[in-house]
């Protein structure tokens, strides 16, 4: 099944049972008519909240930078010595 | 007696633009970090000006022509293809894939083959995105993009993997062969394509944290065309996948 197919039942499921609130009015229909409104804030507010969460723990490696330098000096050491070109540049 | 002995042959496809210098680090640190595992470095060169594959003619010297294989092109044609170009010469069991820049460092291997060994994964792929994992020399905006980037994924398309457009990757050479011919995206786009449809095929896909440290000379880019062109590529993969 094509992934857009999953989420299309989703939204229909979501529908059908927004509609069956409407219909039955176990809730106010005022609040009812409200409910896709709040659905659709919350998503976003998710979105934002997991963008910003994951920026602030996005996990950096400042001393990776520092080790690879020594490992291109010890490699460009090692391959000079074995006449490798790796001078200028 | 402890482990068996790994007899598995890997090769490591790496495709190089003006990567003169980099290349030879990078094949130094690959000897140096799997001296006891069976490999051949597969070089696919679209034909770089800077003399990049007269520096890996003399790490053919240094090495042997039988570990370190030039498959150049003649000019840029794309990643994708050249992988499936890599692909065509490899004699591996198993295929790894790595960026030429340094960003990929090499000393990540043997967490790829041992947790390959371990689980009998079909793909082992880098994670940036975990403990034990990071990246160094991004900017703010340019993490501020790539976690945007990520949620917005994973909120559409639920892949099971943290890390979706990372690169540095091993396959079951068959594996990547089944998927490799069914995916058309170019960039970054690609990695997603090639990890989402092994994982709706249902392989087995096991992560491994990987740091990354941005190229330290040139810069990467992620302009608004890169943009687009990763949500086009998300619309595609919903529609496609």
């Amino acid at each position: 099944m094509k992934h857009i197919v999953k989420i299309m039942s989703l939204l229909v499921a979501i529908t059908a049972i927004w509609i069956s609130l409407l219909q039955t009015a176990m809730i106010p229909q005022s609040y009812t008519w409200l409910l896709p409104l709040y659905l659709i804030v919350s998503l976003g507010c998710y979105g934002l909240l997991m963008v910003g969460v994951g920026l602030m723990q996005f996990p950096t490696c400042p001393q990776e930078a520092l080790l690879l330098q020594q490992d291109v000096i010890e490699a460009k050491e090692f391959l000079k010595h074995k006449g490798v070109d790796v001078g200028s540049d | 007696m402890s482990q068996p002995r790994n007899t598995n042959l890997y090769s490591i496809i790496v495709p190089t633009y003006n990567e003169r210098l980099n290349i030879a680090l990078i094949v130094y640190l690959v000897f140096k970090h799997i001296p006891d595992i069976n490999f051949e470095i597969i070089i696919v060169d679209d034909g770089s000006p800077d003399g990049t594959q007269d520096i890996v003619k003399q790490l053919q010297q240094v090495y042997g022509e039988d570990r370190i294989l030039l498959r150049p092109r003649p000019r840029k044609l794309g990643l994708g293809t050249a992988y499936i170009h890599g692909l065509k010469h490899a004699s591996g069991n198993f295929v790894i894939i790595m960026d030429a820049d340094l960003s990929h460092h090499p000393k990540y291997l043997p967490q790829f083959i041992k947790k390959q060994m371990e689980t009998g994964a079909s793909i082992v792929t880098g994670t940036r995105y975990v403990t034990g994992g990071g990246v160094h020399g991004w900017t703010l905006m340019r993490k501020l993009t790539s976690r945007g980037a990520n949620v917005l994924a994973h909120t559409l398309l639920w892949p099971g993997v943290s890390d979706l457009t990372g690169s540095f990757r091993l396959y079951k050479k068959s594996v990547l062969e089944d998927i490799i011919s069914s995916c058309v995206s170019k960039g970054y786009v690609f990695q997603m394509e090639m990890i989402v449809r092994a994982s709706r095929k249902g392989y087995h896909i096991e992560e491994v944290p990987i740091t990354f440290v941005d190229r330290v000379y040139g810069s990467s880019k992620l302009g608004g065309s890169e943009i687009v062109e990763y949500l086009k590529g998300l619309v595609y993969l919903l529609f496609t996948t």
